[in-house]
Parts: C-alpha cells; structure tokens; sequence
C-alpha cells in the first residue's frame, strides 16, 4: 500500500530543483540551523550566480558562507555580514552585490512572502537615508514609513530537529531561528531533518511548522564543519 | 583590537551596574556580552537573544556546549529557568513592540544628539545594520558600551556623525573607557570619570561638546579589583 504524504527523498532528488542563477532563501543564524548536507550538496554540484537570502553570511567555514567563499553568489539579501569577513572583501569590490534589510524587517519580508502578502509597512528606517533609498514611501498617522516588499525564493532549504514524512516539523532550540519563516517563503521547501519520523507520529500540539509548507524531507548527516567556539 | 582585559571589565562593570530588577534586556556582542559577569548573583533579570531566546542563561562548562543553543554571535549559551525559544521573527515582534527595556550595545560613533552609527565604515569594514536598528529605535533605554577613540586617536564621541546611522536619536547613555555620558535633549553630560582619568584628559579627546553633571562621580581603579 502506498504511503500517504510521503516527502522524504535522497539528496540527489532533492539536487534536481537546483541550478545557476536561481534564489534561494535559507534558514540560520551565524550557521546555527543552517542545513549542512544541503550546503555541501550544492557546493559539490557547482551551482553558481546564486541570489541569497537569508539572516546573515556565517562564516567562511561554516553555513552559508561556504558558498560565499567559493564566489558562487552573485549577490545576497541580508541583514549582517560581519563573521564572514569574505563577504565584505567582495561586496567593498564589487563582486558581489549585499542589499541590507534590519533583521527583524527582513526576518518580516520573508514572513510576508510566505504568507501570501505582498509587503510589509514599518517606520523603522523611513529616516535612514541608507534603508528608505528607492522604497516608497506612506504616511500612517503622523508616521513616515516605508513599504518594504516581500521576499520569496525558487528554493527554500532549512533544517529541522525532527520531521515527519508529511514535513511536519520541530526545531532544536535556538536553532529554530529563521527556520520555521523560510519554511513558508520558498516556491519549493526542501527540508534537511536530522530525524525523520513515520506521517502523524509527532504530537500535534508541539508542531512548528505544518508540513503543507514543505515540498521535501531530506536525511541530515549532521554539521560537516568546526563551529568558531570549538577553536579556542 | 588588543583593549586589556581590565579596560573591558571596567566598562562592562559600569553597564551592569544599569541593569535593575525585572527587566528584559538584549545585549550586542562584544563587550556587552561581559555585562552579566558583573551582576549581583540576587539580581532577576531576563536576557533577551535576537536569534529567538528569551532566558539565556551564563556559557555552560566546557565540553558541554550545545551546538543548537547558542547567543545572537554564534557562542554556546544555557537557558534559564522559565526561559523560552521563538523564530526570529517572533524575537524582534518583542523588540518593536517594546518589550526590552534595555539594549547595550557597541558602536563606531555616537553623536551629541545621540544618533547611533555603529554598521558600516564604507570601503573598509561591512557588519552589516543586524537588529540594531530597531533595537536602537525601541528599546525604552539604549546602552552604548564603546573605546572612547579609535585606534588611530580619533573621538569616537562626535558633534555629527561622519559613518552613515544605524538610527538617529537613540542613544541614552555611553560608557567609554574614560567615562560615562548622559545623552539629554541639551547634549550630552559627563557623569561619570574613570580614574585616573580629569575632565582635562576627557576634553582633550572628546570631540563632541559636553557638559558636566553637578555631580561627577569619580570611580576609583579598585573599582575591579579581584575580577
């Protein structure tokens, strides 16, 4: 008997949704809850011109920034580059576009693109001259605010703590973080769990995310890099 | 940047010392991050984490670091009791809305009106503006913890800032390694000297205008001694 809802997939299947010059959106925090199977995957298979977009660049080693390293990104959406010291070598030289959103703003603009909105309206940075240049403007009662549009990929990757074949998902800890926002925003959701359980085993009160959001469940083999703390 | 270990426990001793009872507080990385090594172990304050913590606790014992529990920088951390975990979005509905009653936060330069400019030297350094904005836009009371100059000697206290902003009008107090500053709608105010440092020594590498509190607190260098 078929399985109904199944998702999950090898990493080769999920590799076919990946090619040069897509968006993709990704989940983490400085590499905490970046999915690395997936990072690895699309290094080895050589995907360039890449648009990211995601909270920030990690580290060269770690996360993201891998890609950013390897000059697979032609440019990112994001709110701080700072532990990536590459990213900022090739934004100062041109080689790489970085557009800056503030992180709870961007962190919105994602939430948008996955909940079927258009944009969102803030006056937080309607007086910076960095952040409100070439955005429209609205006025809201005696706030200047800026329209600040939504965010949506082709791809979306993530990575969960547990997740049944549905995509019904639960995060570890902080390593939730943008997970469950850019679970909503892809065109295509493409999960790395580092638990895969059968449809309907996980108690559906503790559920983060609802698995309608994803596409497919990919097996994790775990962090493939050395975090910044066990160096010292 | 090679700052002495006593430079930076003096100042971020200084910015404990604001922490009060009940509050809510974020705390950027760097020397803000140092903050809670200087609070009263009786002391029941909640630390905020941008990345979607409420209750973080101290760093845990070595080898029992949790790569999936870690602060806004990236470093292991601990939870506290009653403390909670959220989406990043979630984090900063806290910050807008007003929940945080304190951000300490570092900064490259900081106004006399108090604008915060503290995300990019343009061509040389790119942090990136993070969730210090809003931050800095919310949070009922704003901590800059920062050397009072750069490393070339330059006053990092400014009439006007030269760095493009973070955000303008925020900044409620500066601790720098000299002293501290009240951020007022006149200016700012010298309140606080770090000894063995004079008002002479303070105006001499201040380039901002400022004032001076009726009275100056002087903090001896005893101030951390045994830490």
């Amino acid at each position: 008997m078929k399985k109904p809802y199944n998702k999950v997939v090898s990493m080769e299947e999920a590799m076919g949704h990946f090619f040069d010059g897509m968006t993709i959106m990704f989940g983490g925090f400085g590499g905490v809850g970046s999915p690395p199977g997936l990072i690895t995957s699309i290094l080895e298979k050589g995907i360039k011109n890449i648009t990211l977009i995601g909270n920030d660049t990690g580290f060269p080693d770690i996360g993201i920034g891998q890609l950013i390293k390897h000059k697979r990104v032609k440019k990112v959406i994001a709110s701080h580059i700072g532990s990536n010291p590459i990213a900022g070598e090739l934004m100062s030289s041109g080689q790489m576009e970085v557009e800056f959103s503030p992180q709870g703003i961007l962190a919105e603009r994602m939430r948008a693109g996955g909940v079927g909105l258009e944009g969102i309206i803030t006056e937080i940075g309607a007086d910076n001259e960095y952040l409100a240049e070439g955005k429209e403007t609205i006025t809201i009662g005696p706030k200047k605010c800026v329209i600040e549009t939504a965010l949506t990929a082709k791809v979306s990757i993530l990575y969960a703590k547990k997740a049944d074949e549905f995509g019904n998902l639960i995060y570890d800890k902080s390593a939730r973080n943008t997970n469950p926002i850019v679970a909503m925003a892809g065109e295509w959701t493409i999960v790395e769990a580092e638990e895969i359980v059968p449809f309907g085993s996980i108690c559906a009160e503790e559920i983060i995310t609802p698995g309608v959001f994803v596409d497919m469940v990919v097996p994790s083999k775990g962090v493939n890099w050395t975090w910044a703390w066990e160096k010292q | 940047m090679g700052m002495g270990k006593a430079m930076k426990s003096k100042m971020a001793k200084r910015a404990a010392e604001e922490i009060k009872d009940g509050m809510i507080v974020n705390l950027g990385i760097g020397i803000p991050s140092l903050t809670p090594d200087f609070l009263p172990s009786e002391r029941f304050v909640m630390f905020q984490a941008e990345n979607g913590i409420l209750g973080m606790g101290s760093s845990p014992p070595l080898m029992q670091e949790d790569e999936n529990l870690c602060n806004a920088g990236g470093f292991p951390v601990t939870l506290n009791q009653g403390g909670s975990y959220f989406d990043s979005a979630t984090a900063f509905g806290m910050i807008r809305k007003g929940y945080i009653d304190m951000t300490i936060l570092g900064s490259l330069e900081v106004s006399e009106k108090g604008d915060l400019a503290n995300w990019i030297v343009p061509g040389k350094r790119v942090p990136g503006i993070g969730g210090a904005t809003e931050l800095a836009a919310r949070a009922k009371k704003v901590v800059v913890v920062m050397t009072h100059t750069d490393k070339n000697g330059n006053s990092k206290l400014v009439k006007s800032c030269r760095l493009p902003l973070t955000s303008r009008r925020c900044v409620d107090m500066i601790i720098t390694d000299l002293g501290v500053f009240q951020v007022v709608d006149e200016g700012l105010v010298l309140t606080d000297i770090f000894e063995p440092y004079t008002i002479a020594d303070i105006k001499e590498k201040t380039d901002a205008d400022f004032s001076l509190s009726e009275q100056i607190r002087y903090i001896p260098e005893s101030f951390i001694e045994g830490v």
